[in-house]
């Protein structure tokens, strides 16, 4: 295997641990919100997409991608907002 | 390339700072827009990408998205936000499947032969973004009333999702032996997604948020596998980060209720297959 995958093999095992350890003890009201932030997060495949729909040469990709980046754009910008309308309440 | 590899390092930084501070009332709000700013600047920097030469799509893509996400995110109910995170959720594992899809249709028309790790990949990130997509919306419709709250289940369900795993590794198989084949890529996509909505619908309304929780973590786990399918570390860091913290969330949310992951998700067949049948 060449010594990039070996690499990203590397950062996707810490990033694991990291992912692991970052989250303890969460008071239950807090359990949907953080859900929805985690969420809003994932929707980092954004950028994937966005890879593939700029890159593609071949018609079908560029199809699939740019509705993938639509997608994961209305995850990222709805759950970024909808997680901070959640945490209005938490305001005093 | 330096410069944007150093975007992802911060964007990196402040998803986990962001999603530690979502941890405690006093910070939370604080955090989600943290990782707000990191997911602007990673967008931002993969704009700036070299193999990113056609901009005209992805900034269609990004403003109709955009335009989208505000308007629900504003005049969704309160009431409805579980079901709203599923939905979202739903979506971004459809993302990640079309993202491995798409390099898999781009490296089959170059016509070069695809390397055995990236088949694996892009079959593990459709499947895991399938299953996300169908399993979130089976998820959202028994929380919105659209399908019913109670458990659904019919006879041999088990040997059948057992009989559709295995249909998927043959397919896999097949691909992976001769990538030549785009029906056979498209049958293994549909037998994710029966078992993605399979996945979902035995499950009593009242254990949703677990398996939301589940399913926003096997979200992650696809990004992830996006993530190598395009070569990206920033979306490997990102994506395992939420499938880790979504794995623990899922369990103290579990605790919360007294259950386990297992008694939730298998919960229908915890009296054992005699009393199942009986």
């Amino acid at each position: 295997m060449d010594t990039a995958l070996i690499a990203s093999l590397f950062v996707l095992l810490l990033a694991t641990f990291v992912g692991f350890e970052v989250i303890n003890k969460v008071p239950p009201t807090l359990h949907t919100p953080l859900m929805s932030g985690a969420n809003a997060i994932s929707g980092i495949t954004v950028i994937g997409a966005v890879l593939i729909a700029g890159a593609g040469n071949e018609t079908t990709t560029i199809v699939l991608g740019t509705i993938a980046v639509a997608l994961a754009t209305v995850n990222v910008v709805g759950g970024f907002l909808v997680t901070d309308r959640m945490l209005q309440m938490f305001k005093k | 390339p330096t410069g944007i590899q150093l975007s992802y390092l911060l964007a990196v930084a402040l998803f986990i700072l962001g999603l530690k501070k979502l941890g405690s009332p006093a910070t939370a709000r604080g955090g989600n827009t943290l990782a707000a700013v990191g997911m602007l600047i990673a967008v931002v920097a993969t704009l700036l990408d070299l193999r990113v030469i056609d901009y005209q799509f992805v900034l269609a893509g990004i403003a109709i998205g955009s335009a989208i996400g505000v308007v629900i995110a504003r005049t969704v109910a309160m009431t409805a936000m579980p079901q709203m995170v599923a939905f979202l959720n739903g979506l971004g594992g459809a993302a990640s499947a079309l993202v491995a899809v798409g390099e898999f249709w781009r490296l089959l028309g170059n016509g070069e032969p695809i390397a055995i790790g990236t088949s694996v990949v892009v079959l593990f990130g459709t499947f895991i973004g399938t299953v996300t997509l169908t399993g979130s919306f089976i998820a959202m419709g028994k929380l919105q009333g659209f399908i019913t709250g109670k458990p659904v289940r019919f006879p041999l369900q088990q040997p059948f999702n057992v009989l559709l795993v295995v249909g998927f590794l043959i397919c896999s198989g097949f691909l992976i032996a001769d990538v030549q084949v785009r029906a056979v890529f498209l049958g293994a996509i549909a037998i994710a997604a029966v078992l993605g909505a399979l996945f979902a619908l035995p499950i009593g309304g009242g254990d949703m948020p677990v398996v939301i929780s589940l399913l926003n973590s096997l979200s992650g786990v696809a990004a992830s596998a996006a993530g190598f399918v395009v070569d990206n570390n920033m979306l490997i860091v990102a994506g395992a980060l939420v499938g880790a913290s979504g794995l623990i969330l899922t369990e103290i949310m579990c605790k919360g209720m007294n259950r386990t992951l297992t008694s939730v998700l298998f919960g229908a067949f915890g009296g054992g297959a005699g009393a199942g049948a009986g």
